[in-house]
């Protein structure tokens, strides 16, 4: 369990007619245990925030600190999903999933192990040995995740995880999503654009503006765990979406 | 285990296939017939072409004379081949490993890349008829600059296909594992080489035409043995028929090497084409 802090981070971009601003003075925390969601619209530069929070990216200004250390520009402490699942085509599930600790240089054949008897949870019993090419959109993006679970970081950096899945797909992983994180006690920080997503899953909501990215909105999420997908037609689930809709429509 | 689940699911295939023999053949049939038969066309009207016209062997030997020759000189055949095939192995060989090499070295240093490109080009328009007796007068008539002429007309392409194939690694794969602290070597090893491999193999097919012509090339120019020196005297003493048996035997040769490499890439590049 660990606690991440994006402190007053900036970062601009030189460029020839001047310098570009993707992030303004950005600061945000993730609590030990914690779900936290960034949502913004497009060239809001989430991407940016989460490349310097991964460490391949550097700041122009601010930190990054885990645990109160600060870790700013340093690779490796944070488990990280891209965008697309990004499976070696050449690698079978298995070996997708245990990369993280082929590249740290650990014990390989312990983590098949337990790979394969988390396979099982992820949806993919059967599929250890099969390629990513012969794998259904929604079961890539599950080996994806369990890479990076395997990844054994304490905290998980999520880039728009479900954002190329088919919405019937997308509402199922969520859900699967939810029943999961409640297991693995991860701290977990997701980038989106789809607000039921952000509110569905998140203990704690940050809208950021389009650029240069800015907090726009700090929102704690006062929902009940465990949630199933039946929240999203409570009457507090829309109240937090009409927020969270309000405050994204003005920044635009 | 995935060779093994692909040698069972390529098993299943071809138990599939012996189900239903007629239609296998059928097909076959299908696609080998036309150009079986106008390549078969074609011969028999050059047969009779040369007959009517009375033609003679020197100038356009008639089939027929062809085959015979080729039986005639199959003793002495064998061993031009395998000098050939000597020197295309051992060239092809140095051009794989001085290709593999140059185009590191290219991926390594921007500068480099920026030094090496010009000449690698430039070596690419110097005629080779020209350099290959500069190379015999250099080397003498051993096996050296038989297999520096191969070399020569062959590392082009690999390096070229190895540079672009390098580079042509995924963005958000190399993102990944430089998330995951990974060092260069490590991304090469896991991430880059495997996806260079299509178009390594792109290279390597397009060199390995080249590579017997080549050999075939500098003996002609000056060799005591090999499918030039064959082509070479055969022509002193106008047999014709004999330089036809050379050139069949020659591009026979570059396909039986093509078609090896593309099994061998089906083989390393076994996640690419059909998913059964």
């Amino acid at each position: 369990m660990s606690v991440i802090e994006v402190d007053a981070v900036s970062k601009s971009y030189p460029t020839p007619d001047g310098a570009l601003d993707a992030l303004e003075q950005v600061s945000l925390i993730a609590r030990s245990g914690e779900f936290v969601s960034v949502i913004g619209p497009s060239g809001c530069g989430k991407s940016t925030l989460f490349n310097i929070i991964a460490g391949l990216e550097e700041p122009s200004a601010g930190c990054v600190r885990i645990d109160d250390v600060e870790v700013t520009d340093r690779r490796g402490r944070v488990a990280y999903m891209p965008q697309r699942d990004a499976l070696l085509p050449w690698r079978n599930v298995l070996d997708n999933a245990v990369l993280a600790t082929v590249v740290q240089r650990g014990d390989v054949r312990a983590a098949r192990r337990e790979a394969e008897a988390l396979l099982g949870d992820f949806g993919l019993e059967g599929f250890g040995e099969a390629l990513p090419a012969t794998l259904s959109g929604g079961m890539r993006q599950r080996v994806a995740l369990l890479r990076t679970v395997l990844w054994r970081r304490p905290i998980m950096l999520l880039d728009e995880p479900f954002g190329a899945l088919d919405a019937l797909t997308r509402a199922q992983l969520q859900q699967w999503l939810l029943g999961l994180w409640s297991r693995l006690d991860h701290t977990i920080l997701m980038v989106t654009h789809d607000v039921d997503e952000a509110l569905l899953l998140s203990d704690r909501v940050y809208v950021l503006t389009p650029r240069p990215g800015r907090v726009a909105l700090e929102l704690a999420l006062d929902l009940p765990r465990p949630r199933t997908y039946n929240i999203i037609a409570s009457a507090a689930f829309l109240r937090y979406k009409t927020h969270l809709l309000r405050a994204l429509g003005q920044i635009m | 285990m995935i060779r093994k689940e692909r040698l069972i699911r390529q098993y299943a295939v071809w138990h599939d296939a012996s189900a239903t023999w007629g239609g296998t053949l059928l097909r076959l049939a299908r696609i080998v017939a036309p150009p079986l038969l106008l390549v078969a066309g074609l011969v028999l009207g050059w047969e009779l072409l040369v007959g009517w016209l009375a033609i003679p062997g020197w100038l356009l030997p008639a089939p027929s004379r062809i085959v015979a020759a080729f039986v005639d000189s199959l003793p002495v055949l064998t061993g031009h081949v395998a000098a050939t095939l000597r020197v295309t192995a051992i060239g092809f060989g140095l051009a794989l490993v001085a290709g593999f090499g140059l185009a590191f070295l290219i991926d390594i240093s921007p500068l480099l890349r920026r030094a090496l490109y010009p000449l690698l080009v430039a070596s690419q328009t110097v005629p080779i008829v020209a350099v290959a007796p500069l190379l015999v007068v250099g080397f003498g008539f051993g096996m050296l600059p038989k297999v520096l002429v191969v070399a020569l007309v062959t590392f082009f392409p690999i390096v070229v296909n190895t540079v672009d194939g390098l580079q042509s690694a995924d963005r958000d794969m190399t993102q990944l594992l430089r998330a995951m602290n990974a060092g260069y070597g490590q991304i090469l090893r896991l991430l880059r080489i495997p996806a260079a491999l299509p178009m390594i193999f792109t290279g390597v097919k397009i060199a390995i035409t080249y590579s017997i012509i080549g050999a075939v090339l500098a003996e002609w120019i000056g060799a005591s043995s090999g499918l030039g020196v064959y082509i070479a005297r055969s022509l002193r003493a106008f047999r014709t028929d004999q330089v036809f048996v050379a050139a069949f035997v020659t591009s026979l040769l570059t396909i039986m090497l093509f078609a090896s490499t593309s099994v061998l890439e089906r083989w390393l590049v076994y996640w690419k084409g059909n998913h059964s």
